[in-house]
């Protein structure tokens, strides 16, 4: 079990005032902050082994395409995939589920299938979905989500998995609700019914152990910076078959294995999709990242995290009448998001930060869902492995001194 | 320094929060204008009854924080009864406002929103009404937003 006061020192950007008082960062949910280690794999990157990876034949390009493949080997094992090259670095999770929406879904979705989703998904797991929809002619429907206890009605979902379902895109933590799915159990049943399945990991990827082939998932999509990583660098796993079957979906240089001025062939996987200049230094930087989170160890954060998700949820409830606070009473994501009655959630977050504590409020890329709850927005504390429960009682005094204010 | 909350949320901007003016539907309305931050969520629809070259009525609705819906409530008090040229002119003040934070010479209810200048994100916010009001006053048929107009 880690020190968890230990920790906090790990992390630099946190030792700063804000507003005149010390910072307390509860938007994580939407970005981490950076251990010390990161920071340090990211500059001596720069300052020793920088050059462009692959067909380099000089000692920097060398050094650069181990550190690169190296990190790709790195995240395989920290998610628990069968080969590197089942990893494809992208920008992020966004542009992972893209990537499987385009090529994926543009090469065998056909008018008349259906892609199913859930209510509970990021705007990054359905825009891309209503995008190759329009694209091939296929439809979406929804998982229904019931009510403010944030949980799927999964009674419905063997009932939804009609045989037109071609694929089965799911989030595994809500970033709205913190609600954790069962991902494995979905998988199966999907994967029963013969349909694709795409695990949008965001939310989990740095708080929990994510093992793909404990879930049982075709792809699997998550972002660095969301799990103490850099910005700007994300993977998709993909099972190998599915990776090798699919046409790339940007050309240029990298993935091609033979240009000619009317035709071209492409690489195997993971190549096939890293057309132009990877991100390798940002992958390297993901790889420290990788390795200290495990010296944490995952199930130890889970239980961090979780466990002051559930505090804040009680001491809020508790001490804020009238508070609706969004997601599952019991086991939850990391994060808490409410909605304090007639103060506005960007009002919220305004005055947080004047005590030097970071929220996120509105919508949080779930308009749909916020519309079926009946919500224009929500507050949201997000924790980190750095967080305290004394922040929470930062938390609960800051909301208490707004309601007054604006509630007399 | 950071700036004091209290310039922000200034007794005019929280009364109007609290009892917005001219709110809701405006049933007489023949021009209507819809605004939306995509930003942040906020919505705001602005109903005008324009007869001649004067605003004889308005009203709006809509959702979003206590700055963006105290401006919209005071924007209504303030463009009733003003022709379209004199609705641009007042908005031309407010924006010198929450921009600069400049108070008027004359005594005005709009100097409540002086503070805002000091929040830039939070601009957007106190200009979403204006900006579908001056939309409904051209009888622009395209929905107003943040993100295509200058602050």
């Amino acid at each position: 079990m880690p020190d968890w006061k230990n920790v906090r020192a790990d992390f630099p950007a946190l030792h700063q005032q804000v507003n005149g008082h010390p910072l307390v960062y509860l938007d994580n949910a939407a970005t981490t902050q950076k251990p010390q280690a990161v920071i340090d794999a990211l500059s001596h990157f720069y300052e020793r082994d920088n050059a462009n990876v692959h067909r380099g034949l000089h000692a920097l390009s060398m050094r650069a395409t181990d550190g690169y493949e190296g990190a790709r080997a790195r995240v395989a094992k920290f998610i628990n995939a069968a080969a590197p090259e089942e990893i494809v670095f992208t920008r992020g999770t966004t542009e992972s589920i893209n990537l499987v929406a385009a090529s994926w879904g543009g090469a065998h979705l056909r008018p008349g299938d259906t892609i199913l989703l859930t209510e509970m998904e990021h705007h990054s797991n359905l825009v891309p979905w209503q995008l190759v929809a329009q694209r091939t002619g296929a439809k979406l429907r929804y998982v229904p989500v019931n009510g403010d206890e944030g949980l799927l009605d999964l009674s419905q979902l063997d009932r939804l998995l009609t045989p037109d379902v071609k694929v089965f895109a799911f989030t595994h933590i809500s970033n709205t609700l913190g609600t954790i799915n069962p991902v494995a159990d979905l998988c199966a049943r999907a994967k029963k019914a013969g349909v694709v399945t795409v695990v949008d990991a965001a939310q989990s990827i740095g708080h929990m152990p994510v093992d793909v082939r404990a879930i049982d998932c075709d792809f699997l999509a998550f972002s660095g910076h969301k799990m103490a990583g850099v910005t700007g660098i994300g993977a998709l796993y993909g099972r190998r078959a599915l990776l090798d079957a699919m046409p790339p979906w940007q050309g240029g240089g990298g993935m091609i294995s033979n240009v000619e001025f009317f035709a071209s062939r492409w690489k195997p996987s993971p190549e096939r999709f890293e057309a132009g200049t990877p991100n390798f230094a940002d992958a390297v930087a993901l790889g420290a990242a990788c390795d200290y989170l495990d010296g944490l160890g995952r199930a130890a954060i889970q239980d961090h995290d979780s466990g002051l998700a559930r505090l804040a949820y009680e001491r809020l409830g508790a001490a804020l009448p009238g508070i609706r606070l969004l997601g599952p009473r019991g086991e939850r994501g990391g994060l808490v998001s409410f909605a304090l009655p007639g103060v506005h959630a960007h009002d919220v977050v305004t005055f947080a930060d004047q005590d030097g504590i970071a929220l996120r409020g509105g919508h949080h890329c779930n308009q749909p869902l916020m519309k079926k709850l009946g919500l224009t927005g929500t507050a949201r504390a997000s924790f980190y492995v750095y967080n305290t429960e004394d922040e929470i009682d930062l938390l609960v005094a800051s909301l208490q001194r707004t309601v007054k204010f604006f509630h007399g | 320094m950071s700036p004091d909350l209290s310039d922000l949320y200034q007794q005019v901007i929280l009364d109007h929060n609290r009892r917005p003016r001219n709110r809701g539907r405006l049933p007489t309305a023949n021009r209507v204008a819809h605004g939306d931050n995509p930003t942040c969520g906020d919505q705001c629809s602005v109903y005008l009854r324009v007869e001649g070259d004067r605003i004889a009525d308005l009203s709006f609705d809509g959702s979003g924080c206590a700055i963006s819906q105290a401006s919209a409530s005071l924007m209504t008090t303030q463009l009733k009864g003003k022709t379209a040229a004199e609705a641009q002119e007042i908005y031309r003040q407010f924006h010198d406002i929450v921009t600069t934070g400049h108070e008027p010479e004359e005594i005005s209810d709009l100097a409540a929103f002086a503070g805002v200048h000091a929040f830039p994100a939070r601009i957007k916010c106190a200009t979403l009404g204006w900006h579908a009001a001056l939309s409904a006053l051209k009888n622009d048929p395209l929905p107003a937003t943040t993100e295509n107009t200058l602050d």
